[in-house]
């Protein structure tokens, strides 16, 4: 067979376009629903992460709740979810699957973005959890932050797409992610963020007045990244937390 | 019969010394360098990259007698993307951590000219059965060299090896660290992988003299 024809060339070209187009559209389809109830049950285990509900131990890695309960202790813990818009405030149980990078961009272009909070309780204690949304060095980042009412950290949690896996990747991991708990994102009465920085000599984060953690050694974009995404939020949504705000 | 002749199993053997693709093709150096802070995330990508180029030289050799020739690197790269992608919804529904865990590999698989260069080195000239030996030669001796420069990076840079601590706790300052040793800031960056593939280069070549070309 000749296949140096023009003739067999484009007609090779259309046929490998149909097949692989038409594989790929029946993978994503018949699949699509179980890709979209396993990110349902991942941002459920995100959000509770954020406030201590895991199954983390003295010195392992992160663990999350087990999927086969995570809806359940979801509603047990999660008492309220909000959608801030503007001044108004409404309840909304479905708060959690907002896309937060819609409402960034939304906020950008200067229209009003719809901002989800989430509020828990865990033995007594409540939680003002609020999502983040930015960019790390390749690709997105993103988390939630778990707040009491005084603007003091509890927990975090931060995940990406694409960083450089061995170092920026490991912003999910929990000798990172730990150091943020105790940090106010508050200076005085200044919404100031947390930011992530280089050589404040304190790699064990015992000052927890400083509005600052150790970076990642090798990841500085990345540990930018977090520190902006963690002052726009919190510029995002600082009017509702001034109402909630006990000095 | 044997499984695999003798021709076969240089197939294998080969690209894990003598024709390394790392250190002699000089194929798959740009993932070398990014994903070697660490020996685990080597070994992931070595797997990862073992049944990618396995299955695709496979495929490419199948479908080698009916390519056109003038489009043929556009074929290759379509087989790869689609497989790669393929591979991870299904982790996506079935194995959500593992494609967690993978996810930032996908687009570094893709690109990476090891895959493309046996496609076209080697399954568009040969059958599937050698094809595929090939892939899972030249994928091991990839992941060789990974593994090796994860695991000095790792060593060296940060004191852990697969994130267990090996030389003590730097910050407060046990095991080795108590006797002034410091961790070497610079492997964690990527040109220290540059340097350490450089002396795997120099030393293979001291011990083979025949790889050294005549200037």
């Amino acid at each position: 067979m000749n296949t140096d024809k023009n003739v067999y060339t484009v007609i090779f070209a259309g046929i490998m376009v149909v097949v692989v187009g038409s594989v790929l559209a029946f993978v994503a389809s018949g699949l699509s629903s179980r890709i979209k109830e396993n990110e349902r049950f991942e941002k459920q285990q995100n959000i509770l992460y954020a406030m201590g509900v895991n199954e983390n131990v003295e010195d392992g890695g992160v663990s999350f709740i087990g999927t086969d309960v995570v809806e359940d202790e979801f509603s047990k813990y999660i008492k309220k979810q909000l959608v801030i818009k503007g001044d108004s405030v409404i309840d909304n149980n479905e708060a959690y699957l907002i896309d937060m990078k819609r409402q960034l961009a939304l906020y950008k272009k200067g229209e009003t973005p719809e901002l989800p909070l989430f509020i828990g309780e865990k033995d007594n204690k409540i939680y003002y959890i609020i999502p983040m949304y930015g960019k790390g060095l390749w690709d997105a980042i993103w988390g939630f932050v778990a707040l009491d009412d005084k603007m003091v950290v509890q927990g975090v949690f931060f995940d990406h797409k694409g960083e450089t896996p061995g170092l920026g990747a490991n912003i999910n991991q929990r000798y990172f992610m730990d150091d943020f708990t105790g940090e106010s994102i508050m200076q005085d009465t200044r919404y100031s963020g947390i930011s992530v920085a280089k050589g404040n000599n304190d790699p064990l984060n015992e000052r927890k007045d400083d509005n600052k953690v150790d970076a990642l050694a090798g990841a500085t974009i990345t540990g930018n990244g977090v520190s902006a995404m963690i002052l726009e939020s919190v510029n995002l949504y600082k009017d509702y937390l001034t109402k909630l705000r006990k000095s | 019969m044997a499984l695999l002749t003798k021709k076969d199993v240089s197939l294998i053997s080969d690209p894990l010394a003598d024709n390394n693709p790392i250190t002699i093709q000089v194929l798959g150096i740009c993932s070398a360098l990014a994903i070697t802070a660490e020996l685990k995330a080597s070994v992931v990508m070595a797997i990862a990259v073992m049944f990618v180029l396995g299955m695709g030289n496979v495929v490419i050799s199948l479908m080698r007698n009916i390519i056109p020739s003038k489009i043929r690197i556009i074929v290759q790269l379509i087989v790869v993307a689609a497989l790669v992608i393929v591979v991870d919804q299904v982790l996506k529904a079935f194995a959500y951590e593992l494609s967690k865990t993978l996810s930032v590999f996908v687009g570094l698989i893709i690109t990476n000219c090891i895959i493309m260069g046996r496609f076209e080195a080697f399954a568009l000239a040969n059958g599937p059965w050698r094809s595929f030996l090939d892939g899972i030669g030249n994928s091991l001796g990839y992941g060789l060299i990974l593994v090796i420069v994860g695991f000095f990076r790792e060593l060296l840079g940060s004191g852990t090896l697969f994130g267990f601590a090996i030389l003590g706790d730097p910050i407060t300052k046990t095991g080795l660290y108590a006797t002034g040793y410091e961790n070497n800031g610079f492997m964690i960056i990527p040109p220290a992988a540059l340097i350490v593939v450089g002396i795997i280069i120099w030393v293979q070549r001291s011990r083979t003299p025949a790889l050294i070309e005549d200037n």
